[in-house]
């Protein structure tokens, strides 16, 4: 199964649309709903992190029996040292993101608590791609 | 079962676990319920208060309230995410009518209260509501 989201940088009205839809599929699926807060959690933070730093992006969500793959392509400033930005604390968020409860430099540290594999590659001026796996059965983190 | 709560004070025992429903939190923080239809079997055991978004999508737990003065739509998607199923919004902050739409299609329960943060997490404290840190 394949679920296809755009993503518009600043549009914090439909901010979290794609996460929603997600956990309205995993719901349906019967995915444990632990699993599914983890793996919703994850996806919301990452598609705040597209509204909040870039200008567009897509989200791909891909469901099968094992597990499911997020993976989120934006077109952006992209992000100079991801190992800088993965530490507790760093933020470059605008007042405007600190307004709507975002931009305490928290959202990629719960990322990697939340997902079985986080992988991040960037490029600067470009953009930044974010996937996120989540195993479904017994591989999955307790 | 959905229906339509009155303002009466009511305090459920539960294993010696004293949970409160949604009547007896509107009584205690005075509070004006927003979303008219909520489940009625909802049991509360703790509560969080924080304006910071993300430090509530770290929260591990269930049957939590959320106290908290920010009140935007994105407030009530991070409710939805978190499987939080009651916001208090303090200082008489209002719900605006997107936010009311989410609630009820998410089904959270949206209560305003004159109270600010700081009381309102008081109160609840005070009936047996537990932090989570
Ligand atoms: N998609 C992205 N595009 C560009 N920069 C990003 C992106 N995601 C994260 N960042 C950078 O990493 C920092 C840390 O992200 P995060 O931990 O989510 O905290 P916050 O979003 O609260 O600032 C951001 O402030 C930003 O500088
Ligand atoms: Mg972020």
């Amino acid at each position: 199964m394949e679920f296809n989201f755009t993503v518009t940088g600043g549009d914090f009205i439909s901010a979290g649309h794609a996460s929603s839809e997600v956990k309205k599929v995993l719901q349906k699926l019967n995915v444990d709903p632990k699993i599914t807060r983890r793996i919703v959690v994850a996806l919301y933070e990452a598609e705040v992190n597209i509204v909040a730093h870039a200008y567009s992006g897509t989200i791909k969500a891909s469901i099968d029996t094992e597990k499911i793959t997020l993976v989120l392509d934006d077109e952006g400033p992209g992000i100079p040292s991801i190992e800088q930005a993965m530490q507790e604390g760093f933020s470059t968020a605008s007042e405007k993101v600190r307004e709507m409860g975002f931009g305490a430099g928290m959202g990629l540290p719960n990322m990697s608590k939340n997902a079985d594999e986080l992988n991040i590659t960037s490029d600067v001026n470009k953009g930044t791609r974010v996937e996120i796996i989540t195993w479904l059965n017994n591989k999955a983190k307790a | 079962m959905l229906t339509t709560f009155a303002a009466t004070i009511s305090l459920k025992t539960n294993l010696n676990i004293v949970s409160m429903e949604i009547k007896s939190l509107l009584a205690h923080t005075e509070g004006n319920l927003i979303t008219t239809q909520i489940s009625e079997d909802i049991v509360f055991e703790n509560a969080f208060a924080s304006d910071l978004m993300s430090d509530v999508l770290t929260l591990d737990a269930s049957n939590t309230i959320l106290i908290t003065g920010l009140a935007n739509l994105q407030t009530i998607r991070t409710a939805e995410m978190s499987d939080i199923e009651c916001v208090i919004i303090g200082r008489n902050k209002k719900v605006t009518p997107d936010m009311l739409e989410l609630a009820i299609k998410s089904n959270i329960c949206l209560i305003e209260s004159p109270f600010s943060v700081f009381k309102i997490s008081g109160i609840l404290y005070q009936n047996g509501i537990k932090p989570l840190y």
